[in-house]
């Protein structure tokens, strides 16, 4: 394991080292102290390692990532996971502002909160809260899974097309364009997948399934007057 | 942009590193806003008292003149004390409401940075590591204390643009964000007798406020209506003279973290701010909800 100290050695020089790594890298687990609320930590990385953040981190952790498996022992700030591509991020604490947004595969998982916009514009990443999410979250979200354990703020899903949304609290409002869906067998069967996944003890049954009416996103011939 | 932090004391054994604690916390968040910096702190308050802070181009002659000519005009004992182009006057309370006038009959383009009983105010243009040292902060005392560093997008950078900004006797106002609805809240607050200096959008936020109090509202009232009456993006950080509260919009685009112990009640506008405060480890940190108004009293 390659013990990395950011306050001593500074972001770039972690993150070219872990840019460094290819398919074969013999140094699989990395372990990154003193993170400090820092930015863009382990963010680009395209290599099947594990990193450990050993604290809490600021904007845009584990961004772009390929393949390997962050873990944050703490908190993040906005963009946690932005344009993930695979791979898995995991963060012990909450997540602030548009975690996932983007992000077209992999698994976020937070085991605290997340705040608003989580999981924005998502196109194909699939995000597992243990705790609430905040307002305007999956607002445009174009396809994977955000799986949220508690409640779910104002307009969940506003303008959504393809992406699944299952909450297992309350939600205080739907936005426009999404509605309360039937959970069938599949849906239970890739919930308790995903929930296995992000070590969650949570039933499939007990959640609610959302999705898109759309209305928003065909065009219908009634509104052509409208354009 | 822009960086905001505050610190509330709850354990008095810090006050004496409050300057120190929130110029560190400052001075992380200067990648934030390169433009201006200030800080407002809350300490010594005198019974009978009323206290000022004033700001001048020309410190060194204005200052040295300037203690006379008030004790003749104001009729009362005066205490200053210059630090760089700021000077915190003390005067007899009784001698309050002539202050201004008999200032501006001195040299009117003096500017009153702070009004109160207990608040000081310390700001200008620079980084944060250069305007903290300019007016010594880290060896300054308090209870509590707010700073912001500014990247300026809706005015110019001037000292008056500056934050914080004083919303009243011993309130202050930080602000991250832009209002797009200031020029005709100008307006509206300009009809109503509100005094506005500059073309800043804060300044209107906090004529706003101010106007809204002088109107009968409690500070609480006047932060929710905010939430009605302003457009734009916006966390506010607000001080008064025994505490400190947060409100951001119903959005919350402006990033804004905050961090408890039994010692102390902290703001950033990222972690990194928080990170070398007492026993952060094992404080509660959490995000602030949007449009909630949130507020700490000693």
């Amino acid at each position: 394991m390659l013990e990395f100290d950011l306050q001593e050695n500074g972001l770039r020089k972690l993150n070219s080292a872990l840019h460094d790594q290819k398919e074969n890298s013999n140094q699989t687990v990395w372990k990154v102290t003193n993170p400090k609320g820092s930015h863009s930590i382990a963010v680009g990385i395209d290599a099947p390692i594990e990193v450990n953040i050993e604290g809490s981190t600021g904007y845009y952790c584990g961004g772009m990532n390929k393949q390997a498996n962050i873990n944050v022992k703490g908190s993040v700030g906005p963009g946690v996971a932005e344009n993930m591509m695979s791979g898995k991020v995991v963060i012990d604490g909450d997540a602030s502002q548009y975690a996932g947004a983007t992000g077209h595969g992999g698994l976020l998982v937070i085991k605290g909160n997340a705040s608003s916009r989580c999981g924005i514009s998502m196109k194909g990443i699939n995000i597992v809260v243990h705790g609430n999410i905040g307002h305007m979250s999956a607002f445009m979200a174009q396809s994977g899974n955000l799986v949220v354990c508690g409640d779910a703020g104002d307009a969940l899903g506003d303008s959504l097309y393809e992406a699944k949304l299952f909450v297992r609290g309350k939600v205080k409002s739907l936005g426009a364009d999404c509605e309360k869906k039937e959970m069938r067998p599949e849906h239970l069967e890739l919930l308790e997948q995903l929930l296995s996944d992000a070590e969650c003890d949570a039933k499939p049954e007990e959640f609610t399934r959302y999705g898109s009416a759309r209305k928003l996103y065909n065009f219908n011939i009634d509104n052509s007057d409208a354009y | 942009m822009c960086g905001i932090v505050g610190l509330f004391l709850k354990d008095i054994s810090l006050e004496a590193n409050l300057g120190n604690l929130l110029s560190d916390m400052l001075i992380s968040m200067s990648d934030r806003g390169p433009d201006s910096a200030g800080i407002a702190i809350y300490a010594d308050k005198e019974t009978g008292r009323s206290k000022f802070t004033i700001q001048s181009e020309n410190a060194k002659t204005d200052f040295a003149a300037l203690p006379n000519y008030l004790s003749k005009h104001l009729n009362c004992n005066v205490e200053t004390k210059v630090n760089d182009t700021h000077s915190v006057v003390k005067i007899d309370e009784s001698a309050t409401s002539k202050f201004s006038e008999v200032l501006a009959s001195f040299n009117p383009e003096i500017r009153i940075m702070s009004r109160g009983s207990s608040l000081e105010i310390y700001k200008e243009v620079g980084l944060p590591k250069q305007v903290t040292q300019r007016f010594n902060i880290p060896q300054m005392s308090g209870r509590h204390g707010i700073g912001h560093t500014r990247m300026a997008t809706e005015s110019a950078v001037t000292t008056m643009g500056a934050h914080p900004f004083n919303t009243g006797l011993d309130q202050c106002l930080v602000h991250n964000g832009s209002l797009s609805n200031h020029n005709s809240l100008r307006r509206r607050l300009r009809r109503e007798g509100v005094h506005i200096e500059t073309e800043n959008d804060t300044e209107v936020g906090a004529a706003y406020l101010t106007w809204k109090m002088q109107n009968g509202a409690t500070l609480g009232e006047a932060l929710e209506s905010s939430l009605e009456d302003l457009d734009g993006f916006f966390t506010f950080v607000v001080g008064t003279e025994d505490g400190f509260g947060v409100v951001r919009d119903p959005i919350a685009c402006k990033p804004a973290v905050m961090a408890e112990t039994d010692q102390y009640v902290a703001f950033g506008s990222e972690y990194r701010a928080l990170v070398n405060l007492p026993e952060i480890e094992t404080a509660h940190v959490w995000e602030p909800e949007p449009a909630t108004v949130y507020f700490w009293k000693h």
